[in-house]
């Protein structure tokens, strides 16, 4: 009965017969044919987007495809490396990264009151090592809990708990608030994932909601109370911090259903939408192409993310599938934060919309991750 | 052992895939939250944001009006608006504005006067309204600046009409200037919310004469513009327009041929002219010299240039003809003469012996006649035509101050009859009151034989005296002075007052005068018979020769020209053709002693250019 169960769940041909024959050349490669097209129709929706968020300026456009290229070769290269040698370099990786960490605190360089990079010598370009921790710590937590039971043990919890906390109070020390409770989510939704059970989890929600005064009383620095007091009332400084969000939402409620038109949108293109071609990047869709547009990028959002999910609850191993489903909801959660920031919802802390903001650093660290997503699942153990 | 590692296996995939339908439903129900927080937005806000969006990109500019014309009564424009090219700069926009400067004095050139002008300006502006930093730039300049405008931030080239007087100071004191609208102007402005609004595009006002007088029929009513702008204010496009509306164009009654005339012949002189049509009261000349160049207060003169004008002993700023007073002198004469027949103090009969001079009774004093051997048996034409200052000195007192003044008063003496002459001051008609109140003392008899010939504590302006004139010479019908006659060529009606015409008790009095003011020019014995050899039309006139009672102490100043300035100022005073009369006259020269040789012959050039049509 088990035996057959496993038999069917993994290798049936019949099952997986189609897909191998029509993506037999990308299984061969590791890649998952349906996430590539979508990755590739949001990256060209992005690229559209973007053109007309910089101020219809082909420089970023192509500098931006660029990116996409990088990352489409770091997913590539990503996907051929087979899941047993992330699992050897992923507490290594970790460490390296908190060490990074910190050396940014003792010895980084920074903007507006925060140390977040890492001069390195000679002609390599500033580095911010809390994007590599945005993969080391998952890779970690997945390491750690697939070599323990599952479900897992309150005392495996404890440690995880303790793996987490090491980069997250490292990156909190910055002090970067949004980054630090993106790290720790990635790593804790390992945990879920794994199957702590929901008591538990409904404890430390419960924990994290009574701990947030704590946060604002003792931890928050001054710049990020001022972004939640402009989350709660923006009109309160129409001309400072609250401009941004102001105008974003005139932007996107000015689109209405069928939106101004491509390039016709007069927030972003007339200058009143600040970082139109970055953080507030969905503005300029919902300006330009309405409500329409926005429910299809939503769309196309959530068919990448389900893919991921069914993609990683076929992987062989626990550590493939705990890694894969902390990224895909991680992926989700970048989606969500972006546009709840733009259209008010949440707080504005600076995440990029995935795949379309412009950024380098963005675009090739997401890619490098559905590169990771597809070892994962296309790498099989030889019998 | 297998068989549990199956189990668990199997166990571990079973409990992720329930974990990964959790994880998706989460997402869905996310991804709701995010549609409908879109939908709230895109659709039940969208009016909302739509007008907000429209706000944001949408200006209302108010859009000044051009300044209405003015044109002298032949049409030559004496007003007017050309194109000029200004450099300005919106400060807010410039990052470094000593960076700037530098720049466009490298472009450029910016005088020293230019940046004095500049942060004047400065200290009392709207926000983000544009600067002057350099007025009517070449073409050259011109693309000089627009080359380079990307490196320049808030820099601009504007082009705006400028008012520009053509005759420059031969006007300036009859039309006044426009200015550039300062702190106190403003504050005026904004009194009124409808005033504010009309002004909002307006960057100059009338500051004096005609251009402050007439400000509002001049300046016109604002319009709009709807402008498309970015965020950073750089217009893009123009939306929609409301055309302002211009200024109505203003005809005066002065007559440019005699201002110019004016000008010319007190050239090298202190003085004034002041002319009047005498069946409208229009004023035809109203000149003073020396003047300025009212083009220079339009753009903003400089300090220097002001501190010039200002100490310059000449005061060319000073408006000698509606601000100079001056004692009549004999030109009073006439009036006094009049008074004396209304109070029945005199008939053209009564006649004395003047010995040189005059006694009062019971007084020993002298009061001289300014013929040291006197001019014998003289009655009251003859006092007229030679100017004897006995006769009046007689018939004054024999008058009384209770019966002068008030008869004096009815030509407007001692007060500011003019329509729309602004600040025309009213010089001094004394009485018992005047002299109680203003010297504390009484009126004393001699203050009579002083007033009997135009002297002692009288004083008029040239425009006051050339208006009694034309009152004399329409014998006794007024017709106020003024100088507007047109708005945009529809003939305009100036309220009259209540002044009421003089009644004389024999009317016949008034063209005895005239015959006798008409015999100081063609009398043998008359103070202006210099004025026969150039005799084109009859002329009614009487000369005067006010004593200067002082002058200001200037250790500065060479005793020559001091002495010159010691000398008395002549007079003269005249309306023809005798017959009917159509323009009345009164031209003062300072320190021009003989009214004869100076002051008349002035006046009876300009009478000649008036009668004398396009010709003459």
């Amino acid at each position: 009965m088990a035996s057959t169960d496993f038999s069917r769940t993994i290798s049936t041909p019949a099952q997986h017969h189609t897909f191998e024959r029509s993506g037999a050349l990308f299984a061969r490669v590791h890649i998952d044919l349906i996430l590539l097209l979508l990755i590739v129709l949001l990256a060209c929706c992005g690229l559209l987007i973007l053109y007309s968020g910089s101020g219809q300026d082909i420089g970023v456009v192509k500098r931006q495809a660029i990116h996409f290229a990088l990352g489409g070769v770091a997913m590539l290269v990503a996907a051929q490396i087979p899941p047993r040698a992330y699992q050897l370099i992923a507490p290594w990786a970790l460490a390296f990264g908190s060490l990074l960490l910190i050396g940014v605190l003792v010895a980084g360089v920074g903007a507006k009151g925060a140390q977040r990079w890492l001069d390195l010598p000679g002609a390599l370009p500033r580095f911010q090592p809390s994007e590599l921790v945005k993969l080391a710590l998952p890779l970690a937590v997945a390491w750690f809990m697939a070599s323990r039971p599952v479900p897992p043990r309150f005392r495996d919890l404890i440690q995880a708990l303790a793996i987490i906390m090491i980069p997250t109070v490292l990156i909190l020390k910055q002090p970067d608030l949004g980054t630090s409770i993106l790290i720790s989510t990635s790593g804790l939704l390992v945990l879920f994932f794994a199957g702590m059970s929901w008591a538990l989890i409904g404890s430390m929600i419960a924990i994290v909601t009574a701990l947030a005064p704590v946060m604002w009383f003792f931890v928050m620095h001054a710049y990020q109370k001022q972004r939640v007091l402009t989350f709660l009332n923006p009109e309160s400084d129409p001309l400072g911090s609250g401009w941004n969000i102001i105008q974003s939402k005139t932007a996107i409620g000015s689109g209405g259903l069928h939106g101004k038109g491509f390039l016709q949108g007069t927030q972003s293109q007339l200058e009143f939408l600040p970082e139109s071609h970055t953080d507030f990047i969905i503005a300029v869709l919902a300006e330009e192409q309405g409500l329409i547009g926005v429910c299809l990028l939503l769309t196309l959002y959530t068919l990448i993310i389900l893919r991921c999910l069914y993609i990683s609850s076929r992987c062989e191993t626990l550590f493939g599938r705990l890694l894969s489903g902390s990224m895909s909801v991680t992926f989700f959660i970048y989606v969500f934060v972006n546009i709840g920031m733009v259209s008010g919802i949440l707080p504005v802390v600076g995440v990029p919309l995935p795949l379309v903001s412009y950024g380098g650093t963005s675009v090739i660290s997401l890619l490098l991750g559905f590169g990771l997503i597809m070892s994962m699942y296309t790498h099989r153990q030889k019998k | 052992m297998l068989g549990q590692s199956i189990r668990d296996k199997s166990f571990e995939r079973r409990l992720f895939r329930a974990r990964a339908i959790a994880a998706a439903i989460l997402v869905l129900v996310c991804i709701s939250a995010l549609a409908w927080r879109m939908i709230y937005l895109q659709v039940t806000l969208h009016e909302k944001y739509k007008n907000l969006s429209e706000n944001n990109r949408v200006q209302i500019r108010p859009v000044a009006p051009n300044r209405g014309l003015i044109y002298d009564r032949n049409g030559i424009l004496l007003a007017e608006n050309i194109p000029a090219y200004s450099l300005t700069i919106v400060p807010e926009r410039v990052d470094n504005l000593e960076e700037t400067l530098a720049s466009l004095n490298e472009l450029v050139g910016l005088t020293d006067r230019d940046l004095e002008q500049f942060e004047k300006r400065r200290g009392y502006r709207r926000p983000y309204e544009p600067l002057v930093i350099r007025q009517s730039l070449n073409e050259e300049e011109i693309a000089a600046v627009m080359v380079n405008r990307f490196y320049l931030p808030g820099v601009d080239v504007e082009a705006q009409l400028i008012r520009h007087y053509p005759h420059g100071e031969a006007f300036a004191h009859a039309l006044g200037y426009v200015g550039r609208i300062n702190q106190s102007d403003q504050n005026k402005i904004e009194r009124d919310d409808d005033n504010r609004r009309r002004y909002s595009a307006t960057t100059h006002i009338g500051k004096i004469g005609i251009e402050s007088r007439y400000e509002d029929i001049l300046h016109g009513e604002v319009g709009y513009e709807k402008i498309e702008t970015n965020a950073r204010g750089r217009l893009l496009r123009t939306l929609e327009r409301v055309d302002p509306q211009p200024g109505k164009d203003l005809t005066l009654h002065l007559d440019s041929r005699l201002q110019l005339l004016s000008a010319e012949l007190l050239k090298e002189r202190r003085g004034a002219v002041v002319a009047i049509e005498v069946e409208t009261g229009g004023i035809l000349a109203l000149y003073s010299n020396p003047g300025y160049d009212p083009n220079a207060f339009v753009t903003g003169i400089s300090y220097a240039a002001y501190e010039e004008l200002t100490s310059s002993l000449d005061k060319p700023l000073f408006n000698r003809a509606t601000r100079g007073t001056y004692p009549p002198a004999s030109t009073l004469k006439p009036f006094i003469g009049l008074a004396a027949l209304q109070a029945g103090s005199t008939n053209w009969n009564y006649s004395i012996r003047d010995p040189g001079w005059f006694q009062l009774e019971n007084d020993d004093r002298f009061y001289r006649d300014w013929k040291r051997e006197g001019h014998g048996r003289i009655d009251l034409e003859q006092a007229v035509v030679q100017s004897c200052d006995t006769y009046f000195y007689d018939i004054a007192v024999k008058t009384g101050i209770d019966n002068l003044t008030p008869f004096l008063g009815q030509f407007g003496f001692g007060k500011d009859m003019s329509a729309d002459v602004i600040s025309a001051t009213a010089g001094i008609l004394p009485d018992r009151d005047w002299k109680r109140d203003t010297r504390r003392g009484s009126w004393y008899p001699g203050d009579t034989v002083n007033l009997g010939i135009g002297q002692g504590f009288m004083t008029v302006t040239p425009l006051q005296l050339a208006t009694a004139t034309a009152v004399l010479a329409n014998q006794g019908k007024w017709q106020i002075p003024r100088l507007l006659s047109a708005e945009n060529n529809e003939p305009v009606v100036m309220p009259h007052g209540n002044i009421e015409d003089i009644q004389l008790k024999d009317s016949n009095n008034w063209a005895r005068m005239s015959k006798a003011m008409e015999n100081v020019i063609i009398g043998a014995h008359g103070t202006a018979r210099a004025l026969q050899r150039n005799l084109d039309f009859s002329i009614a006139g009487k000369t005067g020769t006010a004593q200067v009672v002082g002058i200001e102490q200037d250790a500065e100043y060479d005793s020559d020209a001091l002495q010159e300035r010691l000398r008395d100022h002549a007079w003269f005073m005249a309306f023809a053709p005798v017959e009917k009369p159509q323009i009345a006259i009164a031209v003062i020269v300072e320190n021009g002693e003989s009214s004869g040789r100076t002051a008349a012959p002035i006046a009876q050039q300009i009478i000649n250019k008036y009668l004398g049509g396009a010709e003459g």
